[in-house]
């Protein structure tokens, strides 16, 4: 057994997604530069990683947030940028883990769209659909019955 | 500032709206994260040590794959240490191997066990349903006050 010492101890790493029609992942990047007082930060085809001391990082997260506050999204990340353990250029091929990132990339627009909405305290909120969404609705068992009578029939 | 559980543990979206709305998100990047910082003896890939399984057996029985019991290391503390829960319940990508499948089980039904606060939501398809979910979300994250609903 070796001995194991961990490299960015103490470090958070965070992600920065980026959906916006008017920043890219490079703003972002120069503007994480402007303030950074010596965080590590990597700049992705979706947006940034960003490594180093966490009220820093709190700190950039929160002025990049207020650059497009309804189409920049942050989560944590476990690993830090580049480690071999998950860095696509040491284990080749695509980076297994982004199948989830991917997913949701798909329906942020619903959600910066939810997010415009709160502004505008005049949109109800919609029971029915909020009942709807809680569980899916399973197939009527009389309606399946028709399913099948027409089939057979 | 509530800690929130998130299920899918890994989610963008969740992970976002409740440090938007003021809490902490509890995710697996947090686990993770403790795994991979602390010293100890070298586990490749993932630093998962033989006391990972160990741990999990306070969440599953022995006869329960090792799988699930390392990754309960991982979301058991977790879900221990929760105030509340969100759960989005079709995210068909956090269903890999059978090891992750019941581990989600668990997970869902340890949230429940707790008898914490719990939203449980689908992911939006439309943009009304985009409005819901947030705004769910949203009065939901706002009934917690430091923790208690």
């Amino acid at each position: 057994m070796k001995e194991y010492n961990p490299v960015c101890k103490g470090s958070v790493t965070k992600y920065v997604f980026v959906e916006s029609p008017s920043f890219t992942p490079s703003d972002l990047a120069i503007k994480a530069y402007e303030v950074s007082q010596g965080v590590m930060i990597k700049e992705t085809c979706f947006g940034l990683q960003i490594t180093g001391n966490e009220n820093e990082i709190e700190t950039i997260v929160e002025l990049l947030r207020k650059l497009d506050p309804l189409h920049i999204f942050v989560k944590d990340r476990g690993f830090p940028p580049g480690d071999n353990r998950r860095c696509r250029s040491n284990l080749g091929g695509a980076r297994p883990g982004y199948f989830g990132h991917e997913f949701e990339m798909g329906l942020l627009h619903f959600i910066s769209y939810g997010l415009k909405s709160l502004d505008s305290s005049s949109t109800p909120d919609n029971e029915p659909l909020q009942r709807k969404m809680i569980e899916k609705i399973p197939l009527p068992l009389e309606k399946l019955r028709q399913i099948i009578d027409s089939e057979v029939n | 500032m509530a800690k929130v559980f998130i299920y899918p543990a890994t989610s963008l979206m969740l992970s976002d709206l409740v440090a938007r709305f003021g809490h902490k998100p509890l995710g697996s990047a947090i686990s993770v994260r403790d795994h991979i910082q602390t010293a100890g003896f070298e586990s490749p890939p993932l630093q998962m040590t033989p006391d990972d399984p160990k741990k999990g057996l306070k969440y599953a029985a022995v006869e329960v794959p090792s799988g699930v019991r390392g990754r309960m290391s991982l979301y058991g503390p977790l879900i221990e240490d929760a105030d509340a829960a969100i759960i989005v319940n079709d995210s068909d990508y956090a269903f890999g191997c059978m090891g992750c499948a019941r581990t989600n089980e668990l997970v869902k039904f340890l949230i429940k066990e707790r008898k914490m606060p719990i939203i449980e939501l689908l992911y939006p398809s439309t943009e009304e349903e985009g409005v819901t979910f947030v705004r769910s979300i949203r009065s939901f994250l706002d009934s917690l006050k430091d923790g208690s609903p």
